[in-house]
């Protein structure tokens, strides 16, 4: 028996191979976007692939969001199974109206008769010390428009098997990629890639007894790293990557909260009117009667993304979890 | 040596000489619209395509009165007729091939008719029992497109696609002339210009967005003008002579389906009806003009062309009207009938399977329908 050895792979990889892979295995899957052809993308995602495949199945096209998502529509409609990249989180804004009045609709539109496979990759979130319109979490728009999917990946396998599984769904998934972990590394096969669970399913990353920290994307490191510090404060947490916002794993989290009795909501994104409220809305809804404290959340605040020197003071770090832990009403048990 | 001696030394190479990246001039647009009826080019019109495009004109013009008066009835919620420009929308259907496809906005029911899709299919969004009533992959029709222009860069990404994959099939694509002004249009025009997409872009100019008048949406010389900005060509034609929209629009997909790229055609028509049934025309216009458009009516056009060289008599014309009033009559029957209804279709396709959440809303309204049935079957 030989055993492959686990080498050390960056999330960036990892979603390249993703692509090379589903391009190799079905000759519909065709990468179009800004830069992605020669330069193989500002954050090198489509590294090869132009080479590899032709500038057909990976394909420059004009700087126009809307246009390429549009574009995108129509091949989707002849039978292809298009990867779309948005450069950046906030540069996939003009493309809002082909996504939330075709992309999303145009299944429940034909009764089914006229679904799109289309994938949508967005580098999304703050923390690589970008300027301007560089660091947007812009998910809670696309978790209120309906026909989407939306999954964003935290670890390097899972960058891997979420975007084989969003590229191979015959629904429309817009496919998140948190842009400060794509240096991130993790031992990972690329020759040998395990399955990961499915789209739609949250994973237990750490397991706890003091209370459940719920989050997802670039925030699952930083609440791993909060659950480690708060072993000295005497608190076990646990801790579920989401994986996927849409549809939600309400099993999984609402198990894990019903153990532990307490919940923290975990994301970038500003608090009033984003995940979290929603989060936190269904956590109480089903495990109302297990909460020992209302469930909290940790947030970017409501303010438009800050300029890089600034970042750190908006972004959840590990400091203002453990405040907003020690904050679960814990008197009562003493 | 002097700055002066320096400044002289200093001999820069010249930058390379600009050269225009495509000659503008063969992709201008016509002075006039491009006209064959009433002139010596219609002489050589097959008259057999000129019977068809007229029998055609007087069914649509019928149905868009049918359709018109069925809001009226409440049969239908809204509808945005095409009185007037019916040559247009026959003709986009009648100049492509089977396997292409048209990709039409709200006000082109009469283009997917003419196209083979059912009459009453095609009028589902507008009675509102679903948004779309008909499976485009029938007939190679996208759904009627209410937003504006973004239907435009479907039909590209298609018509691309199509290309990609070895097939000679063309998309054409219908917008009015307020729709010129969305960013849909700029951007489909320059995908497919540089794509050399095998689309046909058709642009209704009916005069009106709504309310607002061209001379408000563009301050371009005309709207097939804009397409030399993409590079590729434009041609302007008279919208209510249904022998030249056809002429103009098959040539465009000739051109297409022999790799010759994109084209924007400008249709100059008029919207006779008000936008939709809920609109007040006299607010914005006088009935003067509408009366000057009347009088080039695109069914008065070809009759007069077809009786001139005796391919039309008025037992002809009679057999077109009745053919058009049993298609009312039929219409009108079939409107009349509800439309079967099952709320539990609005959970079924918004993804390939309902997710969790979706499945318990189901469930909710599900419960709210059986208490219901059960409260009037006790009354």
């Amino acid at each position: 028996m030989t055993t492959v050895a686990l080498k050390p792979a960056t999330m960036a990889q990892a979603l390249t191979r993703a692509l090379r892979d589903a391009m190799a295995a079905d000759p519909a899957v065709h990468v179009l976007g800004e830069d992605v052809g020669t330069l193989g993308g500002v954050f090198r995602i489509t590294d090869g692939l132009a080479k590899e495949f032709g500038d057909d199945r990976c394909m420059d096209t004009p700087l126009a969001e809307a246009g390429i998502l549009g574009a995108a529509v129509g091949m989707a409609m002849y039978g292809l199974r298009p990867v779309v990249e948005m450069q950046f989180d906030a540069f996939a804004y003009p493309a809002f109206e082909q996504l939330a009045s075709h992309v999303a609709k145009m299944r429940n539109r034909t009764r089914g008769k006229m679904p799109l496979p289309i994938t949508i990759r967005i580098p999304y979130g703050g923390g690589i010390g970008g300027v301007e319109h560089h660091s947007d979490s812009s998910e809670a728009y696309y978790m209120a428009t309906p026909g989407l999917h939306v999954v964003t990946p935290a670890t390097v396998a899972d960058a891997y098997g979420l975007l084989r599984a969003a590229i191979a769904s015959d629904d429309p998934v817009v496919f998140l990629e948190p842009k400060r972990l794509y240096w991130s590394k993790d031992s990972w096969n690329p020759d040998d890639p395990q399955p990961v669970e499915p789209m739609g399913r949250a994973v237990v990353r750490r397991t706890g007894t003091s209370a459940t920290l719920i989050t997802y994307g670039p925030s699952v490191p930083v609440c791993l790293e909060a659950a480690e510090a708060a072993r000295a404060e005497g608190w076990d947490l646990e801790v579920v990557d989401l994986r996927s916002l849409v549809p939600f794993d309400d099993e999984t989290v609402c198990a894990s909260v019903r153990r532990t009795g307490r919940a923290v909501v975990v994301h970038e994104a500003g608090s009033f009117g984003g995940p979290g409220g929603e989060i936190a809305a269904r956590v109480t809804e089903r495990c109302f009667h297990y909460l020992e404290a209302p469930v909290l959340r940790v947030a970017g605040f409501d303010i438009p993304y800050p300029p890089p020197m600034l970042e750190r003071y908006h972004l959840p770090g590990v400091d203002r979890i453990l405040d907003a832990v020690a904050r679960l009403q814990w008197e009562a048990e003493s | 040596m002097t700055v002066m001696e320096q400044r002289s030394a200093y001999r820069p190479a010249p930058p390379p000489a600009w050269q225009p990246r495509t000659d503008p001039a063969p992709l201008l647009p016509d002075a006039e619209p491009y006209r064959v009826l009433g002139t010596k080019k219609a002489e050589k019109a097959d008259p057999e395509l000129l019977r068809r495009l007229y029998t055609q004109l007087v069914l649509g013009r019928r149905y868009n009165v049918q359709a018109t008066a069925l809001t009226k009835q409440g049969r239908l919620a809204v509808y945005p007729s095409s009185t007037g420009q019916e040559a247009c929308e026959v003709a986009a259907a009648f100049c492509l091939e089977e396997r292409d496809w048209l990709f039409p906005s709200y006000r082109d029911t009469l283009a997917v008719v003419a196209r083979g899709v059912d009459p009453v299919e095609a009028l589902t969004l507008l009675r509102g029992d679903w948004h779309s009533g008909y499976d485009p992959y029938e007939h190679r029709v996208a759904p009627l497109s209410t937003p504006l222009a973004t239907q435009l860069p479907h039909a590209v990404g298609l018509a691309h696609a199509a290309r990609l994959k070895g097939d000679d099939v063309v998309a054409l694509a219908m917008v009015g002339d307020g729709g010129t002004s969305e960013g849909d249009f700029h951007e489909a025009l320059n995908f497919a210009a540089v794509w050399q997409a095998p689309v046909v872009f058709l642009v209704q100019n009916n005069g009106f967005a709504i309310s607002v008048p061209l001379a408000k949406q563009t301050a371009a010389p005309s709207l097939a003008h804009k397409a030399v900005g993409y590079g590729i060509p434009g041609r302007l034609v008279d919208g209510n002579d249904a022998a030249a929209v056809h002429e103009v629009l098959s040539d465009a997909v000739r051109h297409a389906r022999a790799g010759g790229g994109p084209t924007l055609v400008e249709a100059v028509t008029y919207r006779i009806d008000a936008h939709t049934n809920a609109d007040d025309a006299t607010r914005y216009r006088d009935d003067a003009e509408v009366e000057v458009w009347r009088a080039h009516d695109p069914i008065q056009l070809l009759e007069r062309e077809l009786t001139k060289r005796g391919l039309l008599d008025e037992d002809g014309v009679a057999a077109v009207r009745e053919e058009a009033e049993a298609m009312a009559a039929r219409l009108r029957e079939r409107m009349n009938q509800d439309a079967p209804l099952d709320p539990m279709d609005m959970f079924a396709h918004v993804y390939a399977e309902p997710t969790p959440q979706l499945r318990e809303q189901q469930e909710q309204l599900r419960a709210e329908l059986e208490a219901e049935a059960e409260e009037e079957e006790a009354r």
